[in-house]
């Protein structure tokens, strides 16, 4: 019989011991006699059940976890290798309601498969996107794209389509696609997880955004952070060149795409777009001035994609599937699905790709399950270190890009990390202003001192000097009015959200924020 | 201290990369992961092999959290401070860890045994709070995990 275990490679899973999991399994296999392949997937995101070891069975895919090395004598004796009864069941991975509510396109394969097999790859559907791709000119793949109404899922929420169409419409001796895997925003593990779970299909989506524009190299610039995805995808990419995938020939077409990926150095400043370009150039990760757009000069000044990696892992599905498939999800200008990452204190934390328009309270309580520590929920933070702080009471708001924006807030790269009533939001609030006094890379002045300042007057304000928060505000007006990048000008959003629905956490009385406050 | 440095290694490396588009960052990065830091004699050899100036170099250098200009501890350990760990009781966490290493972030313990580092997002948030040691993630951790991470350092041969 060829059944098969799996057991995470996924730098999350390994963290809570899958490594160790994974030697288990094929130690006792091996004093058992046992006959089975040992294959190390990607992680199905549910984190709260990680290591979680599948079995392959005659019912379908069988889960059992959180399984520690000390349970894996124990699952043989109950016989997992044929889906047993053991505490630590699951049940059919697919009928874990955590899993089965949501809707998987960008995901649909992380956790299935051996993440760097070509030949699983398009077993389970891979480079469809691709080969439909090459029989379509630039011009059609970009309406494709376009239609589908996918935007930039690195936070800006720029369409894609409308950036590819840019480039497409220069003739230049080169064109470069930057793939943005400098995932610096905390409270975000999307991209680790395609890239580690998933690296074909990132490389896909690069090399269809290739042929359609005209770019013959790319780069895919990783954040230091995530040494596994550099391995999974420097193993992808070497795999994909072998099959034909990558280089001088794409499948026969007589195109040509190389792919390189750079390791940053820690500077969370390199995640904007242009800072990012610098690095690649070999240089600070200073923000440029706009324009040129990097679509028009970017990369060694020559015109240059750059799209997140979940933008461009969600390419071969539009590709494959067809633009009114994929727009056929969300709400108002919010297409396709977003892949949440639910984390911080909350009981089933994991990524949640879900169509546009599901509600955070769905997401905290249905999914999360409420805190992990038990106490109430006080504050959501969603998008990053630059998203907004909500009170549970705001909960209802839909996660769209519009409904965010018109509450103070932002989608960013979609994390959703959760406080209960323990946290201090003043504390948070100052935090913000450290990270942007730590990580502004110091071009423009109301980032490179106004963060600092910020700091020095959230600890006025905390010393019972109240007045000092209208000069906060005042302060986070002008951030946000003058600031070059996002980096600045969205560090006013946790800020002023904070101030906003915590007031008594800075020992503000309840609505002295709101009335003086100029925020949007 | 010592601070004696490789010149052949970091040679190799410029000579090596020096051809890529953007060299520079491709070789501090290589001379900072085979080094375990950049050692400011480096600078200017790499301004004469890459034909730029030693401020270009040294800015470069600089300006990147992951460059160290010091030699690390024997043992670099690295705590996230970032939000979600925080939720999940990093502060305390980073605070056991700091009087656990006996040293601050950013410093060397003075046996020169650890390295502490900040670190702002390890993607391991859905199983915060994360620490790394000598590259090792660890998620879930708590002064007892912590701890029996250590152990397990000290027990292996060197």
């Amino acid at each position: 019989m060829n059944t098969a275990v799996y057991v995470p490679c996924d730098s999350g899973a390994v963290s809570l011991g899958a490594g160790a999991v994974a030697d288990a399994v094929a130690l006792e296999a091996k004093r058992r006699g046992a006959d089975f392949t040992l294959v190390r997937n990607g992680s199905r995101g549910l984190y709260w059940l990680e290591p979680m070891v599948e079995v392959e069975t005659a019912r379908g895919r069988w889960a059992y976890g959180p399984v520690a090395a000390s349970d894996v004598p124990s699952l043989f004796d109950a016989d997992f290798l044929a889906g047993g009864q053991h505490r630590l069941a699951l049940g059919p991975t697919a009928e874990i309601p955590y899993l089965r509510n949501q809707e998987r396109l960008t995901f649909a394969r992380v956790g299935v498969t051996d993440p760097v097999s070509v030949d699983r790859y398009v077993i389970h559907g891979g480079y469809r996107g691709l080969e439909r791709a090459l029989t379509m000119t630039g011009a059609q793949i970009v309406e494709e794209v376009t239609l589908s109404g996918l935007r930039g899922r690195g936070g800006a929420g720029f369409p894609a389509g409308i950036k590819w169409k840019t480039t497409l419409g220069i003739d230049a001796p080169q064109k470069y696609i930057v793939c943005n895997a400098d995932e610096g925003d905390s409270g975000t593990f999307s991209d680790r997880m395609i890239m580690e779970g998933d690296p074909l299909l990132l490389i896909e989506g690069m090399t269809i955004a290739a042929i359609a524009v005209g770019a013959s190299e790319g780069f895919i610039y990783l954040r230091s952070e995530y040494p596994d995805a550099l391995r999974a995808l420097n193993e992808a990419i070497a795999a994909a060149a072998r099959k034909g995938y990558l280089g001088g020939n794409l499948c026969g077409s007589g195109k040509a795409f190389n792919l390189e990926v750079r390791v940053g150095a820690g500077a969370y400043i390199c995640g904007e777009e242009t800072a990012m370009l610098e690095s690649l150039e070999g240089k600070r990760g200073m923000v440029r001035f706009k324009p040129p757009l990097p679509a028009i000069a970017g990369l060694f000044g020559r015109p240059t994609i750059i799209n997140n990696v979940i933008t461009l892992a969600s390419v071969p599905v539009v590709l494959d599937q067809g633009a009114n498939f994929y727009k056929e999800y969300g709400m108002g200008r919010s297409r396709g699905t977003l892949p949440i990452q639910l984390a911080g204190n909350v009981k089933r934390p994991g990524l949640v790709e879900k169509a546009f328009g599901v509600s955070l309270r769905e997401i905290v309580y249905e999914y999360g399950g409420g805190t992990a520590s038990g106490r109430p929920v006080r504050a959501v933070q969603v998008g990053g270190p630059l998203g907004a702080y909500f009170p549970e009471s705001m909960l209802d708001l839909p996660l769209d890009y519009e409904a965010l924006a018109a509450k103070g807030g932002l989608v960013g790269h979609g994390g959703v990390v959760v406080f209960d009533d323990t946290v201090d939001l003043a504390q948070q609030a100052r935090y913000a202003m450290e990270f942007c006094a730590l990580e502004s890379c110091g071009k423009c002045t109301p980032c490179r001192i106004g963060s600092t300042r910020g700091m020095e007057l959230i600890d006025q304000i905390l010393m019972g000097n109240r007045e000092n928060a209208d000069i906060l505000r005042e302060l986070c007006d002008t951030m946000s009015a003058a600031s070059l990048c996002a980096l600045g000008g969205l560090t006013p959003l946790p800020v002023m959200s904070a101030l906003k629905h915590f007031p008594q956490d800075f020992g503000l009385p309840a609505g002295d924020a709101a009335s003086a406050s100029t925020q949007r | 201290m010592a601070t004696e440095w490789d010149k052949s290694a970091v040679e190799a490396i410029a000579h090596a990369l020096k051809s890529k588009p953007g060299a520079l960052m491709p070789i501090l990065r290589r001379v900072q992961d085979e080094l375990g830091w950049v050692p400011p004699e480096s600078i200017p050899l790499l301004a004469q092999i890459l034909n730029l100036s030693r401020a270009e170099v040294y800015g470069v250098a600089s300006f990147y959290h992951d460059f160290r200009h010091q030699p690390p501890g024997r043992n670099v350990v690295r705590v996230c401070r970032a939000e979600s760990c925080q939720a999940m009781g990093g502060v305390a966490l980073a605070n056991y860890i700091r009087q656990r290493l006996r040293c601050d972030f950013g410093a060397t313990s003075a046996d020169r045994t650890f390295t502490l580092e900040p670190v702002y997002c390890l993607g391991n948030c859905a199983c915060s709070p994360a620490v790394v040691i000598n590259g090792e993630l660890i998620g879930r951790a708590t002064p007892e995990r912590f701890d029996a991470a250590l152990a397990r350092l000290e027990a292996r041969p060197r």
